[in-house]
């Protein structure tokens, strides 16, 4: 028991202090998460809303083939991308392994068929008639478009904060591709796992709490959309 | 009808949807400045008809003539599409306020600051819905969601005004409220109007010409009561509201006057019919009158049939009756007179009609598509 309490003092002491290593891990865990998101919205809203909007052959396995994504295990994602950055991989001359690009990489691979899911769902659950009733009103094709992403913006708003929230908390591809490098490459996640093996319980936990505080607020902006009612 | 050439013509339109014929119009005007509604049940075709006219569903044959013009084939004709306006029956609003809801068609247009000003205050105005404004579409009741989408339609001053089922979902007050409403608004505007309905009473009561729809085609088009009255045959004449449909061989014709032969009883009716002609009878409900056998009264129709009550069904203000008088009757009657007369299932009574009540249509193998350009003359 003293080991735990003794872990949380530890631990709020640091976060309070603001101590200097525990803060460079949680920006660079932001930015790397934060980069591979913003990536993520634009491959999977433009492709997501491609999909909803058009039919063609073979539509339902691509659908299929997204919503598998949704779920795409980390260290797969994070085996694949160290074979594609390896030196005599397909992406060796880019020369990234074991840096924060080869990071967003690989995150940007696990958000973005998060993404692209959630802005598919969000498009298809707007009424039927809308994409009519826009059209209706003199709309453009681009126009309409245009409006149908703004009408879908909460939902959309809750595929920004899964892809994020996927990201942040995933630690297999980015210990893989990352290499946890202490300063350069060490995030929330990675330093998470090295502290607990070495028995450095505070900065652990310390850490922990950040991650749950990050976890928080993304499910509270998450609650709050879901209740929100659709106009009539 | 004005002299003026029409404002929409259609010339053989059809329209398939995987690979099956679901439109198929060979005619039809409307005329500047009129009320048309399309009536039919659900499947008719009567949404895919205003959605084709509206540049909204790919013509798959045929074309749409617009005050001259033709309409391009495909739908990405939004020149054409911001003369128009459409209201579906959601209401469809958009996630903001009440007012970027009735600016949005203005927005897509581009128009100026106040020039959108203007038309949204004017138009929140018109349906009385101004002290919304800035409410969210999300927190008004549903007979307010469909004014603001009236108001949004009305805000870029269509030529012409689709409306598909705009009051369907709403309950019986509110629709009465919107309905006097937008009949007053429609006729001091003159928007040329065609409105999709399946309910009899609005459309008797909105349109300059009602047409009837069923199975993709125009059955008949005309003047409400000449519709509801005068049935080109038994589609529009069981759609309209003519509720008893007799079919029967005419035993005897003499001077305009006919008798028909209708399982075991002769019924008079009037036309020039000749002796053997296969005819179908339409008696309106309401031209049908009930009295209760001992002590009922001379009268002057010259149809008097002893039957039973089978079905009593309350309809609201009234009361739908089934008889069976050796074939199959319905009467309407008021609550007062079913409560005076004490009718109920099993009860005797005796029903009469006047033989110049029953609506006559000749049988003929093929009458599909008559009457589309006239005014839904019978014979």
């Amino acid at each position: 028991m003293g080991l735990i309490l003794e872990g949380i003092y530890k631990a709020f002491y640091l976060l309070f202090t603001l101590d200097p290593e525990v803060m460079g891990v949680t920006l660079l865990s932001l930015q790397i998460s934060g980069t591979a998101t913003l990536i993520s919205l634009m491959m999977g809203i433009s492709v997501g809303t491609a999909v909803a909007l058009t039919e063609f052959p073979g539509r339902k396995f691509v659908v299929s083939l997204i919503n598998t994504g949704m779920g795409l295990p980390p260290v797969v994602v994070g085996l694949f991308v160290t074979i594609f950055l390896w030196r005599n991989g397909p992406l060796g001359f880019l020369e990234i392994l074991y840096t924060p690009a080869a990071m967003i990489l690989a995150q940007a691979v696990i958000a973005t068929p998060i993404v692209m899911g959630i802005t598919l769902a969000a498009i298809q659950s707007l009424p039927r008639n809308l994409r009519l009733q826009i059209l209706a009103l003199g709309a453009t094709r681009i126009q309409m478009v245009r409006i149908l992403v703004k009408e879908a913006k909460l939902p959309l708003l809750a595929g920004v904060m899964a892809g994020f929230g996927g990201v942040i908390s995933e630690v297999g591809a980015s210990i893989m591709v990352g290499g946890n490098i202490k300063g350069y490459s060490r995030v929330l996640t990675t330093a998470t796992v090295m502290e607990t093996s070495r028995g450095n319980f505070d900065i652990a936990i310390a850490l922990g709490i950040i991650l749950l505080i990050l976890a928080y607020f993304i499910n509270l902006v998450l609650t709050h959309i879901q209740q929100r009612e659709r106009p009539r | 009808m004005t002299q003026s050439p029409p404002i929409l013509e259609i010339k053989s339109l059809q329209v398939r949807k995987g690979g099956i014929l679901i439109l198929d119009i060979p005619a039809l005007q409307i005329e500047e400045g009129e009320l048309l509604s399309l009536i039919g049940p659900n499947g008719a075709g009567k949404s895919t008809l205003l959605q084709t006219l509206a540049s909204l569903t790919k013509v798959s044959a045929g074309e749409i003539v617009f005050k001259g013009e033709r309409v391009a084939a495909d739908h990405g004709g939004f020149a054409y599409r911001r003369r128009l306006s459409m209201v579906f029956q959601d209401p469809l609003l958009f996630d903001t306020t009440v007012f970027e809801n009735v600016a949005s068609g203005l927005r897509i247009r581009r128009m100026k600051k106040k020039e959108i000003n203007r038309a949204v205050s004017e138009n929140l105005e018109r349906f009385g819905i101004a002290h919304l404004l800035q409410r969210s579409a999300r927190k008004i009741s549903g007979g307010e969601a469909q004014r603001v989408a009236l108001a949004r339609a009305f805000a870029t001053k269509p030529e012409i005004l689709f409306l598909d089922e705009p009051f369907a979902s709403l309950d019986p007050p509110t629709r009465e409220s919107l309905l006097t409403d937008l009949e007053a608004i429609l006729r001091q505007t003159g928007t040329t109007t065609l409105m999709a309905t399946h309910d009899r009473m609005e459309a008797l009561r909105f349109s300059d010409r009602l047409a009837v729809m069923i199975g993709g085609k125009i059955f008949q088009v005309g003047p409400p009561y000449e519709v509801m009255n005068h049935p080109l045959d038994e589609f529009v004449a069981s759609f309209v509201g003519v509720e008893t449909i007799l079919e029967g061989t005419v035993v005897k014709a003499d001077q305009g006057s006919f008798l028909t032969l209708v399982g075991e009883k002769e019924i008079e009716a009037v036309g020039d019919i000749v002796l053997g002609d296969r005819v179908t009878l339409c008696i309106r409900p309401e031209n049908v009158t009930l009295a209760v056998p001992p002590g009922h009264q001379a009268t002057s129709a010259r149809n008097v049939f002893p039957g039973v009550i089978e079905k009593v069904v309350p309809m609201g203000l009234y009361y739908k009756i089934q008889l069976q008088c050796g074939f199959p009757l319905v009467a309407y009657i008021t609550t007062h007179s079913l409560e005076n007369l004490k009718l109920k299932a099993g009860k005797e009574v005796v029903a009469s009609f006047k033989a110049t009540s029953i609506h006559v249509v000749k049988r003929e193998p093929c009458q599909e598509s008559q009457g589309l350009k006239g005014g839904g003359e019978t014979n």
